[in-house]
């Protein structure tokens, strides 16, 4: 069962991911093919646990005020930044649609 | 004939003219909502009848002092990206630490509202792209929130008159603790997005009524309720034009007997009063859409409050797909209540859902019934009380400085008091005239120093904050009920003789 060019296609746009090239798109069937592996077990009744932590306490913490205060040392990551703002483009800027960009994905 | 949500519909399409289009032509009611909820028909036409259906989604900020998963302060107005830790800031190596006090929050929410507290709930990541979402997803609960299957009682006046009141109850399908986003201030000159991440993170109650509302009015009456009871807990102090109550309308229409229609998303709705006229528009064009035989998109929808209309957002991305994932970092939240308490457990680290539910305070409903009972009054005037920041106060303590009975008093206080308040837009905090004040008036009123005339120009006197007592006034204006037989007799006969001297 291959993974058709229309899954690939919602997984570069959700994603922001790019698989580039043939051996890109193998590497994934493979990683699914292995998590496929899980299908051969049994879990009839039994609760699905969907964390190594589930038995651990979940730490509260009182509600006081630790941090913040480091706007100059955030600020240093930005690549532009207007009077303490970080800037972003006006919007999302969509993937193009499948036809109109340059992928690989195209070919197949 | 018609009721209930009939006003509304009036002027929702009076103020329709301008930009928008006029869903109906003036004049004619298509659909209107009785005090039993539902559609009625339209009448005459013979046209079947419309059953809007409006649920909500309501993002209520958690009054806290810091933040959900991190240490940095909550506060509105800071300087942009001041209160913004390394976490809030999706830096590398940082991990979520939950704020007991956002956990107490949602639970004493949730009980107020009738719910069932999960004892055991769990988070997840909602994923998406935005500038203002610097981790790429949001923390939130999805599977199991912390709390589900509430309801919310809320009343409405029938026909707009408040002797008339219906009590209607809305479901609450879930409470739900989740992480604010940061915001964003569109530069369009500039073609660009400034973002401050000082809200990011804060901690959100996102309260999910189901769809069983049918008008403007009613969605209106709900959230208001809602608004009251959340200060009242103290849990949000839930004020809208701060952004600490935000609320979003689905909004359908179907005919009776047939399946649900297709629904739209309603956002941008900055006010308890837009978010009637929103829904109630939105209704209208859905039912117009409908009988021009076009169809309805299942779409999100920007209420525009100077056109009075809804207009679609734009959506160039298609429906999203948040990729809902556990959050791995944080293990399940395990409530407590008296019975399954464990014996040798940190207090700190311990929720106990009935130790909240024994400290819960009266609820505004319990309230009204208090007030009723304690002075008399109607049930609307507890609505009046209640519904107007700290006029309930200023009555008790009118009443405890005055001899006249509470059912007097509440006409002055609903009548007068508040009619100048609402007349100069002044809180009842910034009223020159205060409890003492009044009282005063009211004790020389209720002796028969003065008529009721009297008494109200003595208010307006009042009312100019020149600092004089009732008594000056009454004195200055020579406004005294005269009490001398004789001084009456006088000016008894000396109206006779004017007249039989005409």
């Amino acid at each position: 069962r291959k993974v058709t060019v229309e899954v690939l296609d919602h997984l570069e746009r959700l994603a922001l991911v790019d698989f580039r090239d043939s051996e890109g798109i193998e590497r994934l069937q493979k990683a699914i093919q292995f998590a496929d592996q899980l299908h051969e077990v049994n879990t009839d009744g039994v609760e699905p646990m969907d964390s190594v932590l589930e038995d651990r306490c979940l730490y509260l913490r009182e509600d006081d005020v630790t941090e913040g205060n480091c706007t100059k040392e955030l600020l240093k990551n930005a690549r532009e930044k207007v009077e303490e703002y970080f800037v972003a483009p006006p919007g999302n800027i969509p993937l193009p649609k499948l036809e109109e960009r340059e992928t690989f994905l195209q070919g197949s | 004939a018609a009721r209930g949500c009939g006003g509304v519909w009036r002027r929702a399409w009076q103020r329709g003219g301008g930009g928008c289009p006029a869903p109906t032509p003036r004049g004619q009611r298509a659909v209107s909502c009785n005090a039993r909820g539902g559609a009625v028909p339209a009448g005459k036409s013979g046209l079947a009848p419309w059953v809007p259906v409006v649920g909500l989604e309501i993002h209520a900020q958690i009054s806290s002092n810091s933040k959900l998963f991190s240490g940095s302060q909550v506060q509105f107005a800071a300087p942009p990206n001041s209160l913004v830790s390394f976490f809030d800031a999706s830096l590398p190596g940082t991990l979520p630490v939950l704020n007991r006090r956002c956990v107490e929050a949602a639970v004493m929410t949730g009980l107020a509202l009738n719910c069932s507290i999960n004892k055991k709930s769990l988070f997840d990541r909602k994923h998406y792209f935005y500038a203002d979402l610097p981790a790429g997803y949001q923390i939130t609960q999805q599977r199991v929130p912390v709390a589900v299957n509430g309801r919310l009682s809320y009343s409405l006046c029938i026909d707009n008159k408040m002797s008339q009141m219906v009590t209607k109850t809305v479901r609450i399908k879930q409470i739900q603790l989740e992480q604010d986003s940061g915001k964003s201030l569109h530069d369009d000159t500039r073609s660009q997005t400034l973002v401050d991440l000082n809200r990011a993170g804060v901690g959100l109650m996102e309260v999910v009524m189901e769809p069983d509302m049918c008008c403007g009015e009613e969605a209106a009456a709900a959230v208001r309720e809602l608004q009251l009871i959340l200060q009242t807990l103290g849990s949000s102090q839930a004020v809208m034009a701060e952004g600490q109550l935000r609320v979003d309308a689905n909004v359908s229409v179907h005919h009776p007997g047939e399946p649900y229609g297709v629904r739209t998303e309603v956002k941008n709705i900055n006010s308890i009063r837009f978010l009637a006229k929103a829904v109630d528009y939105e209704i209208q064009r859905q039912i117009e859409e409908l009988k021009n035989g076009g169809t309805i998109l299942n779409e999100t929808r920007a209420f525009d409050s100077k056109l009075g209309c809804t207009v679609p957002m734009r959506d160039k991305e298609g429906k999203q797909d948040y990729r809902f994932m556990p959050e791995p970092n944080l293990p399940p939240l395990i409530l407590y209540d008296a019975k399954s308490l464990p014996a040798n457990m940190n207090h700190q680290q311990v929720v106990n859902i009935d130790w909240i539910h024994e400290r819960l305070p009266d609820l505004p409903s319990v309230k009204r019934a208090k007030l009723v009972e304690q002075y008399g009054i109607l049930p609307e005037h507890s609505f009046i009380l209640l519904n107007e920041d700290g006029l309930t106060e200023f009555f008790e303590n009118v009443v405890k400085q005055t001899q006249m009975k509470p059912k007097k008093v509440i006409g002055w206080i609903l009548k007068d008091l508040l009619s100048y308040l609402k007349q100069h837009s002044l809180t009842v905090k910034e009223s020159p005239v205060s409890p003492f004040l009044l009282a005063d008036l009211l004790n020389l009123l209720e002796k028969k120093e003065i008529s009721s005339t009297a008494a109200k120009q003595v208010l307006a006197e009042l009312w100019k904050g020149e600092g004089k007592t009732p008594l000056e006034i009454v004195k200055e204006k020579e406004l005294e009920l005269i009490q001398d037989q004789k001084e009456l007799e006088q000016i008894c006969q000396a109206v006779i003789d004017g007249q039989e001297n005409e």
